[in-house]
Parts: C-alpha cells; sequence; structure tokens
C-alpha cells in the first residue's frame, strides 16, 4: 500500500522538470558512508485488505471491556461512551489539523478550545484553564514545577494517597533539580494529617493531594489548606472530572492549582492512551501555566474571534528561559470531554457520578453482608478496595467467570463501579468472590 | 458568527438519561458527608443531541485538515492520515481495554507495541525503544534525562551543559531548562551548517550532549555528522536526535548509523497519525545498547511467545507518565509502517524531498531561498523581494494563501532566517497541487508588485479578518 499519489511516470518528469536524472541525486549531500546500503527489514507492504485482517486478529487476542464487565479503575474509568462522541470527532476538519497557529483559518478548532477550558473552570470552579497537558501524571508534575518557580521554593510535599504512577512521574520530573519531592504518609487510607502537619513549614511550595485519593476515599482538605496556605506554600489537587458531579470543587477547597486526568470525559480507555491531561489556576498564576490557552479577542471587522494567547510563556518564544517544554498536548482528547459533557448536560454528569457512587454502596454494602471486610472505614466516591489475601487468584478466578476484576494491592482488590455496572453484574461479581460461583 | 455553547444553553433540553435502576438509595449525606459535597452545580450548558451534533458540525465547518488541501507546515510533516488507521485504533480490542488488566488478557497490545519498537529500531538503528512519551517534547525530556542519568551513573557531575544550535526548535532549548541543563547556542556557518570551528570551541567536558535535528530545520543535511559526532563523543557527550525530520531520511539513511546514541521520533509527523487539531502525538524515544538501562520503565519484555511488562529495571529514569504511552496513537503508527512496508517507507522520503525540491526550485524566481541548494524535506524562503518591493512581510503572504485556499507554511521559524516562510509539501501531495500551490504563490507575488493592498489586508475570504493579538495578550479573556 501506499499513499503517494505520484506515479512513477509523473516522477520522472518532475526529476527532469527540476533537472534531476533519479532519485539517488536528490540524496547526493549524504555522504556515501552514511547511506543505508541495504533495504530496511520491515517486510512488504500490505494491502489495505490483508491490513486490515492483520490488525483484527491482533485486536482479538485482547480482551475488552466490551467483552466482559470491568471493575478495574485505579486512574482509568469504563464510562460510557455516547454515539455522538465517535461520529464528531471522526470528522477529520478536527482531527487531521494542526495547532491552530493561524486563526483565520481555524475558529473552529480555536472556540472549541476556548469552550473546553471554559467547562473545565466550571467543573473546577478556578479561573483559567489552559488547552490540556499530556495526562494526569505529567499535568502534576508541571503543576509542582509551577508551585516551585512561583514561590521559589524547591519542597513540594505529596500525599501517599496520591496515583502511585503520579508519584513515579513527579519524581521523575523532580531529577531536574526544579522541585523536590516529599512524601506524606498515609493513615487509614486517607493522608495522614498529624504526620503532614508539622512537615508544613516555610520551606514549603506546595501541597500535592488527591481527591478522591488513589483507594477512593475523601480526603479532609480543609486542615491542611489553612497550614500551607499559612505558610505562603501553594495546595495543588488532583482530581476526577466526573466526581465533580456532586463533590465540592477544588476552588471551594482553597486550592491554587488543579491538574488532574480527565479520561473519563469520554475518552476510551485505549490501554492507557491518549487521555487527558487538564490544568487549572487562579487567575493570579495564569501566565505561570504551562501549554497553549485560547484567548477571545476582535478581528478588524470587530467580530468576536479566538486566538492563542499569552504565547510568550511558551517553548517557541521563551526556549531556554520556559519553564516547560510541552508544545503538542491533547487537543482532541480535550475536544472528545467538550463533546462529552455538551451530550451529558449538567443534570447527565449529576446521574453518572450519583449511579457510579450508589452501585459502589451497593456492592459495598452486599460484600459487609456476605462477611467480606472493606479495607478502609471511609466515606468514598466510586472505589473501595476489599481484603483479600490473594488478590491476584481472586482476579483469576474473576476472568474464568467472564469478569475483568479489580486492582491487585497488596492485601487487598481495589474494585471500581462506573455507571455502566449492572446491579446483576455486581451480583454476579459478589456471587464469585463469595465462592457460590466455581469455574 | 457561531453562538458559544453557553449561548446555546436551553433549560430542559438534553435528554440524556441512565437505564433505570432500582436501587433503593438513602440521601447522598448519609454516605458522604455534606463537607465533601458540591453546593452549587457546575455551569454546563444544556443542549439537545441534535443541537449539540450541530454545534460540533459548525466548528469543524470553521476548520481546516489535511483532508482539505495541502498543508505545507514546514518541520510538521502534514502527510495525509491513512482512514484504515483510524478504523484499526477504534477496534474494541485496543480501544476498550484497560491498562491495568492482567498480561494474559491484552497479549495482542503488547505484541503491538514490541512490533512497533522494533520496527522502530530498524527505522532508526537504534537498539531499544520506550513508547511512553506523549509527543515530540515528552520524547526530548525523556532523552535528556536519559542523557543525564548516564552522566550521574558514570559519576560524571560536572556535565550541565547542553549544546543547541542557534536554527534548533524552541523545545530543544526549553527541554534542556526543563531538566536542569544549560543551554549553551551553536552559532550555524553561512552555509546554514553547526560551524565546526564554534563546536570544537565549546565541547568541554562539562558538556552532557548536543541536540541535534538532522537535516536541520533549514531542510538542509549535516554533512558533517559523522566530524560532529566525532567531536562530541571524542570530549565525552552523547549526540541526541531531534527527530522532527525523520520522513526526509528514513529508509535513506539512520541516525544511529550517524553516531547518534538517542533518538526521539514523532509519530504523529514521520509516522501519518493525525495531529488532532493539537494532539494527541506520541514521542517514542530509541537508544544504543548502552543506554538502555536508563529508559523509561515499563518497557515489553517477550519470553518465548509470551508478551509481559517489565518493571525491574533498577537504572530506569523512571516513569514520564501514567501507563505505558499513547497507546491509539502507536496502533496508527504500527498500521502505518505495516502497509508501506520497507519499499514504501522508502519510497515516502524520496517522495517528500523531491516535492519540496520541485517547489523550492519553481518558487525561487519569485522568493527569496536564502539556502537555495539539494534540499531534504523542506526549504526555507523569505519575504525579502516582496518587503523590498511594497512592504510585504511574509506575515500578509501567510494570510494571503488562505484567500487561494492553502494552510500557510511555518512562518517566521527558523529564526536564524530573517521573514522566514518554511515550507514543507510532505510526499502525499500530487503534482497537480504542487502546481496550483506554486502558481498562488506566484500570484501572490505579482500581486505584491502591482495591487499590495489586496496582499497588506489579507485574509478576505476567511470567516474572519485579522485578529487583533496584542489585546487578547494585554486583556485576556480566557473562558466564558
Amino acid at each position: 500500500m501506499r499513499y503517494t499519489p505520484n506515479s512513477a511516470t509523473v516522477v520522472r518528469k518532475m526529476l527532469q522538470d527540476i533537472g534531476l536524472g533519479s532519485m539517488a541525486e536528490l540524496y547526493a549531500d549524504i555522504p556515501d558512508a552514511l547511506k543505508l546500503s541495504r533495504p530496511l527489514q520491515l517486510g512488504d507492504g500490505l494491502t489495505e485488505m490483508s491490513l486490515r485482517g492483520h490488525l483484527k486478529t491482533m485486536a482479538a487476542r485482547n480482551i475488552s471491556v466490551e467483552d466482559m464487565p470491568c471493575f478495574l479503575g485505579a486512574g482509568a474509568y469504563d464510562h460510557y461512551i455516547p454515539a455522538v462522541l465517535e461520529q464528531m470527532l471522526q470528522r477529520s476538519e478536527f482531527y487531521t489539523a494542526y495547532t491552530p497557529y493561524q486563526p483565520e483559518i481555524s475558529q473552529g478548532i480555536l472556540q472549541s478550545i476556548f469552550e473546553y477550558q471554559s467547562l473545565i473552570c466550571e467543573l473546577t470552579g478556578m479561573e483559567v484553564a489552559n488547552a490540556s497537558m499530556y495526562d494526569g501524571a505529567s499535568a502534576l508534575a508541571e503543576a509542582g514545577i509551577i508551585a516551585c518557580s512561583v514561590t521559589r521554593k524547591l519542597r513540594v510535599i505529596v500525599s501517599e494517597t496520591i496515583h502511585p504512577e503520579y508519584l513515579q512521574t513527579m519524581k521523575t520530573y523532580a531529577k531536574s533539580g526544579h522541585m523536590e519531592i516529599v512524601t506524606a504518609p498515609a493513615k487509614d487510607g486517607v493522608t495522614d494529617a498529624e504526620a503532614l502537619l508539622p512537615l508544613i513549614d516555610g520551606q514549603i511550595a506546595a501541597l500535592v493531594v488527591q481527591q478522591p485519593n488513589f483507594f477512593g476515599n475523601l480526603e479532609e482538605i480543609g486542615r491542611l489548606e489553612q497550614a500551607v496556605h499559612a505558610q505562603k506554600g501553594m495546595l495543588i489537587m488532583a482530581v476526577d472530572p466526573i466526581s465533580l458531579g456532586i463533590l465540592k470543587s477544588p476552588a471551594e477547597w482553597g486550592v491554587d492549582i488543579v491538574a488532574g486526568e480527565g479520561q473519563s470525559l469520554g475518552n476510551p480507555l485505549s490501554f492507557g492512551g491518549p487521555y487527558l491531561g487538564f490544568m487549572a489556576v487562579s487567575e493570579k498564576n495564569m501566565r505561570k501555566m504551562p501549554g497553549r490557552i485560547v484567548g477571545q479577542s476582535l478581528d478588524s471587522d470587530g467580530k468576536r474571534s479566538f486566538v492563542l494567547t499569552l504565547q510568550a510563556r511558551e517553548q517557541h518564544i521563551r526556549r531556554e528561559k520556559a519553564n516547560s517544554n510541552i508544545c503538542s498536548n491533547e487537543a482532541l482528547n480535550a475536544l472528545t470531554a467538550s463533546i462529552y459533557l455538551t451530550v451529558i448536560g449538567p443534570q447527565g454528569l449529576r446521574k453518572i457520578a450519583l449511579r457510579s457512587h450508589q452501585l459502589a454502596l451497593y456492592a459495598r454494602d452486599n460484600l459487609l453482608k456476605r462477611g467480606f471486610k472493606i479495607k478502609y472505614d471511609q466515606p468514598f466516591f466510586r472505589e473501595f478496595i476489599v481484603s483479600c489475601p490473594d488478590p491476584a487468584a481472586i482476579n483469576e478466578k474473576l476472568l474464568q467467570h467472564g469478569i475483568i476484576g479489580g486492582y491487585e494491592l497488596q492485601d487487598g482488590l481495589m474494585l471500581a463501579f462506573t455507571e455502566k455496572r449492572t446491579q446483576s453484574e455486581i451480583d454476579r461479581l459478589i456471587a464469585v468472590l463469595g465462592g457460590e460461583l466455581h469455574a | 458568527m457561531p453562538k458559544l455553547l453557553i449561548e446555546k444553553n436551553v433549560p430542559g433540553s438534553n435528554a440524556f438519561a441512565l437505564p433505570p435502576c432500582d436501587l433503593n438509595m438513602s440521601p447522598l449525606e448519609d454516605s458522604i458527608p455534606s463537607q465533601f459535597l458540591r453546593q452549587d452545580a457546575p455551569r454546563i450548558p444544556e443542549l439537545s443531541e441534535v443541537e449539540a451534533v450541530r454545534h460540533y458540525t459548525e466548528l469543524s465547518h470553521r476548520a481546516y485538515g489535511v483532508d482539505d488541501g495541502l498543508y505545507p507546515l514546514g518541520s510538521c510533516t502534514m502527510k495525509y492520515n491513512p482512514k484504515i488507521n483510524e478504523w484499526a485504533a477504534r477496534l474494541p480490542g485496543f480501544a476498550h481495554v484497560h491498562p491495568y488488566q492482567p498480561a494474559r488478557t491484552v497479549q495482542g497490545c503488547l505484541q503491538l507495541m514490541s512490533e512497533t519498537e522494533k520496527m522502530l529500531c530498524e527505522i532508526a538503528g537504534m537498539d531499544r525503544f520506550t513508547l511512553q512519551p506523549a509527543a515530540g517534547a515528552h520524547g526530548e525530556m525523556t532523552g535528556a534525562m536519559i542523557i543525564k542519568a548516564y552522566h550521574t551513573h558514570h559519576q560524571d557531575h560536572k556535565r550541565t551543559k547542553m549544546l543547541i544550535p542557534d536554527s534548533a526548535h524552541g523545545t530543544n532549548p526549553a527541554t534542556t531548562n526543563v531538566v536542569g541543563y544549560k543551554v549553551v547556542e551553536l552559532k550555524s556557518n553561512a552555509d546554514g551548517l553547526i560551524d565546526l570551528d564554534d563546536l570544537r570551541a565549546k565541547m568541554d567536558d562539562e558538556v552532557a550532549g548536543l541536540m541535534l535535528t538532522n537535516p536541520n530545520t533549514l531542510g538542509l543535511f549535516e554533512k558533517d555528522i559523522d566530524e560532529i559526532a566525532k567531536i562530541v563523543h571524542g570530549g565525552g557527550g552523547l549526540l541526541y536526535y531531534d527527530g522532527a525530520n525523520l520522513n526526509a531520511i528514513m529508509g535513506v539513511a539512520r541516525p544511529g548509523d550517524m553516531g547518534f546514541d538517542i533518538v526521539h521520533v514523532n509519530l504523529h509527523k514521520t509516522f501519518s497519525t493525525p495531529h488532532g487539531g493539537g494532539g494527541p502525538g506520541s514521542g517514542p524515544v530509541g537508544v544504543k545498547a548502552f543506554l538502555a538501562d536508563y529508559l523509561p520503565m515499563p518497557l515489553i519484555k517477550k519470553e518465548g511467545e509470551e508478551y509481559s511488562l517489565d518493571y525491574d529495571r533498577p537504572l530506569s529514569i523512571g516513569r514520564v507518565r501514567s501507563f505505558y504511552g499513547n497507546f491509539g496513537v502507536i496502533v496508527k503508527a504500527y498500521a502505518y509502517i505495516l502497509a508501506l512496508g520497507s519499499e514504501g517507507i522508502r519510497d515516502a522520503c524520496e517522495q517528500a524531498v523531491l516535492n519540496a525540491n520541485y517547489l523550492r526550485i519553481k518558487l525561487r524566481d519569485d522568493y527569496h531561498i536564502p539556502f537555495d541548494r539539494l534540499c531534504k524535506h523542506e526549504f526555507v524562503a523569505t519575504s525579502r523581494k516582496q518587503m523590498e518591493e511594497s512592504h510585504i512581510s511574509t506575515l500578509d503572504i501567510a494570510k494571503r494563501l488562505m484567500d487561494y485556499g492553502y494552510h500557510p507554511p511555518t512562518v517566521y521559524f527558523p529564526l536564524i532566517v530573517k521573514e522566514a516562510l518554511m515550507v514543507e509539501p510532505t510526499e502525499t501531495e500530487s503534482r497537480e497541487r504542487l502546481d496550483d500551490f506554486i502558481a498562488a504563490m506566484q500570484n501572490i507575488a505579482q500581486e505584491s508588485r502591482k495591487t499590495p493592498d489586496i496582499v497588506l489586508s489579507a485574509p478576505h475570504s476567511t470567516v474572519i479578518k485579522r485578529i487583533d493579538e496584542v489585546q487578547a495578550a494585554r486583556n485576556p479573556i480566557v473562558r466564558w
């Protein structure tokens, strides 16, 4: 298969036209010793029909959440994706466009980003959002860097109740020397405030918490917020956007920077990516925020129009003085989030959050009735941990019964519930867990 | 002028619903104490499904993609995005798989990633690849951290500087700062290439490495790369390949054979995955064997016929993001490489270079081309003639091109060329398209001489006229 439109005859003609005898002459500037003396070993190209068959076979080697109910969460959630999304996202004016550097020809993309920024602000209660980051983990790492730059301090205290991969990512970014990560311990599945408070002193740049936290539990932020702000540090919160259908917004908690994973807003699980990093800040930190930002302005006829703005912050202008090197982002995933929120509407978001929570409660209550132990006795949103000695074995058993189980922790299985789950699926899950169904 | 979503808010119009469910629930406050609950609902607009669809359809009419026409954005490789790839990434076995499922339920995903890694190794001349980075700049950061980890591991703590040519993409110096190194800028010589004497003078035992794009951002092949590699390696530094321009050499030459130790490739440029209006991209990073231990974890491991994720990598720089990479993008790049095969990859490269040279030669009578010799996949023209004749700038030419139905080339980059217009046609443009574009450029050159006002006040046919960007930055309105 080739996607080059010019035939061999046309190619010859073009070469002739510019005074060349062969394709090889186009590479006269590359020393022969550096040229590959053999063809690449990639095999022969496939026709579309063969390729389709090959890919279908490969995809069929995976079990998908379309095949089995899925109780896995831990940072990626199996929410329902309305049909409108797949259709609209296939409009190629969106997906085959580049970054909207030329506003006159890109108003549709720019307006969609402006609306996305607005929706993120509405959800989080914050004043300004950017056009997107790579994912929740890298967004959080960049949030830590911003806090260090704003406060001119290095210490970022991170609660151990955040997603372990977010923490790992933050530690990688910290190797730059632009921030130092100190972890604060967890107790009973939430941040241990008694252990944390003494760590908050004049050295703090930021405190990072996740709401709901990695274990699904809700964090009491109030005292922490006061302590951090008393030391002129910043409060950074990772947040699950679906939970904001019912939970207090980061702004209401007094947060300075929100950074999180937006996958659950209409993006497919896709084996871990592409997802959507989102970030929002209070207005005074707007010019410290990395990434692209779309602003509203007027054209020369006085018409409302949109344009990439505040670009003086970005790598292509600021070069070695830029605090972030982000260029490409996750624009199409941000568009996905916007379309998703438009289709489900404000009541839909609340209903989805509530249903997810209620199904989780239903599962918890029934597990308790069967004598299971729930690891933490904390208020939670849509995820909790059931204690068990060998979660891998349980997951294997669930799989044999056609269920994708939970996230394996050392002594427990973390189960996630979305509005896609049903009571009968949960009944079946519990029956397998309780040993009532045998393979 | 389309209304904003919020201006289309009609209470009661949204009919989204969940299936019935007879859970007998107590009030929310019984399970979640009120201090955790939201008092005011977020102000998300309410639209009916049909109005939502019309809204986004209307926005799509006001956007321009590769499927609309020629998109000669230099350095962005806006080639055609094959449709079979879009289909592939949406297969339920790829699109609806949770990243934490047991390995035996995701063998197809792991196999696809492992085979992509192998093919990228072959194309780039490297030994191992990580597919984790989410974009080119993310790959650069990963690569620079690998350089840092390597020197640190060898107790070589003096190296704090990174050499960056003055023609480099902005991400190179920004990356250098982000990983905590200092930028030392290398001058370009009169031929638009790295000045070897300047390199020799600046290479010392404090230099961690050199980041280089080859061909460079002028579209010129750094023919002295062998000598450059000797100088950098001789001084104990590592050589980093910015793969933004890999489309110009794939199948013909390999960064690994030129002495590069680390490369990143942009799947959303070279390997045909769509740019999505700004992303998602994917920026896999490849290294020579002696650096493999530093790659982010996990990597994909194959034992017998079984694939798994390998987390046991003690020297790894760690993670640069959650999960394993932009898998959905990787699927598309995998499909592309399989479709093209060895011959197709080389053919794509050759035709990209042919198209660029064809444009360069056809445009040279009307536009100043500062380095007017054999180029690779792109070249840089300028508005010098038009500026001298009628004060018409590169920006004016770019805006006027929209009236002819084209997305403009990259403008004002690279920084070392005044009033630069950086043109990259890619291999997926036919001669007819190129000829039409040439005609448009010739017309604009003529207009610039005869009726300059029409160029100076362009665009005329777009949905809006030129925007007051200064005002937008001075009084930012960034939400409704």
